[in-house]
């Protein structure tokens, strides 16, 4: 059964990913991003991170997804263009990305892993939190203030110029 | 259902996203690609990390990843609806006034 959901979600995911390689619009290509994220969810619960799962589906598909069909919305021109999206150099690349899969699945065939005895299956957000909270507190607070300088430069660096203008006389007086 | 299985999946994930960093020019679909190659990434250290991880190291390093990806893409697109706004598209090779 779970190998039959396997194979559903694997399908899933390498087709809607091969939508967005190769849709000629940027909306399809959106929408097939939508999949991939779902499907990669899958495969994290498949894969005993439950956690990671809902993580995935939040930030992904709740955030960078929403984030990422804004800004098609909002940098093209939906009444004069059709919002295309052309491929360029299309068979050489096709030749390298299917040469390099090639290689890296045959790798990853070939190698005889190390795999553990008992592969189980448990509940993960106890532990993951557990760990985020005393063997990896510093990485944990290094990357959430990054986080905060990164949506304080987006927010700054997404404003009209107009609004720039009006912020600088009040800085200066405040000086 | 078992290790290798998972990293063709991931491996397939991997090259479909270099595939449209490579042909497109448009930088959101760009920006796509990016987000299909961490996409794999995650699913290797996941698997890893069920397989053959005694800790779970490779689910938390799967976190972190989360994290600097909504990072890059807010700063990303932000960048994108400049350039927008000076160069009037988003196509990553009219951004050459440096050049000329």
């Amino acid at each position: 059964m779970a190998d039959l959901v396997f194979v559903l979600l694997s399908i899933l995911t390498v087709v809607s990913a091969l939508i967005v390689a190769g849709n000629s619009s940027v909306i399809y290509s959106a929408v097939g991003l939508l999949f991939t994220f779902m499907g990669v969810a899958g495969l994290y619960v498949l894969a005993s991170a439950d956690f990671l799962a809902a993580t995935q589906m939040l930030v992904y598909v709740g955030g960078i997804l929403v984030l990422i069909l804004f800004a098609v919305f909002l940098s093209n021109r939906i009444s004069d263009a059709k919002l295309s999206n052309p491929t360029h150099m299309r068979v050489p690349s096709a030749i390298v990305c299917i040469a390099l899969f090639g290689l890296m699945s045959n790798a990853a065939v070939t190698t005889e892993w190390a795999v553990k005895t008992n592969v189980e299956y448990a509940p993960t957000t106890a532990v993951l939190g557990r760990l985020l909270m005393t063997k990896y507190l510093l990485p944990f607070e290094v990357v959430s203030v990054l986080l905060l300088a990164a949506l304080i430069g987006a927010a700054l660096l997404s404003r009209p110029e107009s609004a720039k203008a009006a912020l600088k006389p009040d800085m200066e007086e405040g000086q | 259902m078992s290790l290798d299985k998972f990293l063709v999946v991931s491996a397939a994930l991997f090259c479909c996203g270099l595939y449209t960093i490579m042909t497109r020019r448009n930088g959101v679909a760009l920006l796509m690609g990016v987000e299909l190659i961490l996409n794999a990434a995650n699913i290797n250290f996941v698997a890893f990390s069920h397989y053959l991880g005694k800790v779970m190291g490779g689910q938390i390093f799967a976190v972190f990843v989360i994290v600097i990806a909504a990072a890059e893409a807010a700063v990303a697109l932000s960048i994108f609806l400049r350039l927008f706004a000076t160069a009037g598209s988003v196509e990553v090779d009219t951004a050459d006034s440096l050049k000329n």
